[in-house]
């Protein structure tokens, strides 16, 4: 073969893992994006969730009026939120409310036979199950993402096309702790771990 | 975090490695029956040093395996699903709803879209799926398992299904499949061809001039030997590298389970939960025995009862599944301790 030849493939090799190294860090790019976007469809899901919630257990707990407000309002203020910021203490607020109002649950056993309310507890559990799973799917494309842009050789043409490394997901601490019942909720108890669900 | 991630990527990445092994043994095996095959009986020869002829009796075999495995593959989960009797799964109480919730939440986590999800009426509690890709699965529990598994136990269930899934494991077992099926077709071949042209030491390549044939005298009776003898053992060895792979996928989905769930305990309770009530499944057969999520032919004693029945099983013993989940529970930040702090404890 001659040495031309030899080149020329050389040359057509390198341009095909270009353009599928390249194609492979626009797809992770996407999952990172379309990932981001579902942890907001989850939090949104939650936010409709909530009135109907309130509505059916506020004749039962006459006790829990404090709570039940705080709820309301982190909702609000979640809806409602400017920024960022503001958007992610108001959601984090609202999983420490919505954590409270569960655990005290056990208190109202009339609670219990009302199936509607059963009902809106068990989709109230999805939900923050579903916004925990969505947050850590987010942070695994992140990482997938990380890794590729990082490793040889994909590192070579990563940054001449603009693909920059994605932020994890770093919520609060105590928006990562899963709410216990005794309220002391000082200490996060699990980084970056989904809320274990309650028995069902 | 780091650790804990390391150590079931880790399980991950090593039993794909071993997959991949144990799949280029099969086709190894395969090539050197069918070549074997087509050298002794068909086109194939060494003229001058060189390899010529057309390996046609390893491709007609592996043809026909294709072309069955084909058929499984389209029409697949409709027939496993009419075979085991299965209803569509609807939020007709509330466990149900638990189970089609945790379906959901398991997609999320493992970044798939939801199968659709059915309902066997058995009380052994077990699971399985089945379907070509992630947009074609469809997952199927047992009535018992909806009885017995409380939610996290679900999410360590469903969570393994959903790997398969996502690892295209029933694709690969079908793969597998194929080249079991070929390589018995190919023995079969060695078989009729043997008794057809009169016994081990006789013939040879049938059309080549006899003389070009390099496969005729000594040389051509010691391949003849060989080939015979690959093909008796040939089966035979198929068999325990399907069921080698059958169980390295079983051990990685227990990996990826984790990976979705984060926390080792899920699956981990509920294979201990299984390992004491399980009682064989009614409607399964050694068909479909591989999709279900612990070997459902078997009843309550304990599966790990020696290296030979091992061999030929599906699934690892569940106390071996069960030792390695546990391994994952005691690295440092494997799992968030346990949230059931006080009796009842909401989460």
């Amino acid at each position: 073969m001659s040495g031309s030849l030899i080149v020329l493939i050389i040359i057509v090799a390198i341009v095909g893992w270009a353009v599928l190294a390249y194609n492979g860090l626009v797809s992770l790019r996407n999952q990172v994006q379309d990932a981001w976007r579902q942890i907001d469809v989850q939090l949104r899901r939650r936010h409709d969730l909530i009135p109907n919630l309130v509505e059916a257990v506020k004749g039962y707990m006459q006790f829990e009026r404090d709570t039940l407000t705080q709820v309301v309002e982190a909702r609000a203020k979640a809806i409602s939120a400017p920024d960022q910021t503001s958007r992610i203490a108001a959601e984090n607020q609202l999983t420490a409310g919505l954590g409270r109002l569960l655990a005290v649950f056990e208190n109202y056993p009339q609670l219990k036979s009302d199936q509607n309310v059963l009902k809106l507890q068990e989709e109230l559990t999805t939900t923050e199950n579903q916004i925990a799973y969505s947050r850590q799917a987010y942070n695994d494309s992140v990482m997938q993402l990380n890794t590729r842009i990082e490793s040889f050789p994909t590192n070579l043409i990563a940054g001449n096309f603009g693909f920059k490394q994605a932020d994890y997901f770093q919520g609060a601490p105590e928006d990562q702790a899963v709410p216990k019942v005794d309220l002391a909720m000082g200490a996060p108890t699990a980084p970056q771990a989904p809320t274990t669900p309650p028995r069902a | 975090m780091a650790a804990a991630r390391a150590d079931f990527w880790e399980l991950e990445r090593r039993n794909r490695r071993e997959t991949a092994l144990l799949v280029a043994v099969f086709i190894a095996l395969l090539s050197v029956l069918g070549f074997g095959l087509d050298f002794r009986f068909g086109d194939m020869a060494i003229v001058d040093g060189r390899l010529v002829g057309f390996p046609i009796l390893t491709l007609i075999a592996l043809g026909f395996a294709i072309f069955q495995s084909l058929l499984s593959y389209y029409c697949g989960a409709s027939l496993v699903l009419a075979s085991v009797r299965a209803r569509e799964l609807t939020p007709d109480t509330p466990a149900h709803q638990m189970v089609l919730d945790v379906v959901r939440e398991m997609t999320l986590a493992a970044r798939m879209p939801v199968p659709k999800a059915y309902l066997m009426d058995d009380p052994s509690p077990n699971a399985f799926t089945t379907g070509r890709d992630p947009q074609h699965s469809v997952v199927c529990v047992t009535q018992g398992l909806v009885d017995t598994m409380d939610r996290e136990e679900m999410q360590g269930v469903l969570g393994h299904e959903m790997a398969h899934v996502r690892d295209y494991d029933i694709r690969t077992m079908m793969m597998i499949a194929v080249l079991v099926a070929g390589v018995a077709m190919l023995a079969d071949f060695v078989f009729r061809s043997t008794w057809y042209t009169g016994g081990i030491g006789a013939g040879g390549g049938r059309s080549r001039d006899r003389d070009d044939n390099d496969n005729s005298g000594n040389a051509g009776a010691v391949i003849a030997i060989l080939v015979f003898v690959l093909a008796v053992l040939a089966p035979f060895f198929a068999q325990l590298l399907a069921m080698a792979v059958s169980r390295q996928r079983e051990y990685l989905a227990d990996a990826s389970s984790v990976e979705f769930t984060r926390n080792p305990r899920a699956l981990l309770r509920a294979l201990e939960r299984i390992a004491q009530t399980k009682s064989p499944l009614r409607n399964a057969s050694r068909g479909t025995a591989h999709m279900f999520i612990v070997n459902p032919l078997q009843g309550a004693r304990e599966d790990d009862e020696g290296f030979f029945a091992n061999l030929f099983s599906t699934h690892p013993p569940l106390g071996r599944r069960i030792e390695r989940l546990r391994a994952l529970l005691n690295e440092p930040g494997a799992a968030p301790a346990p949230s059931a702090g006080a009796p009842g404890a909401r989460g």
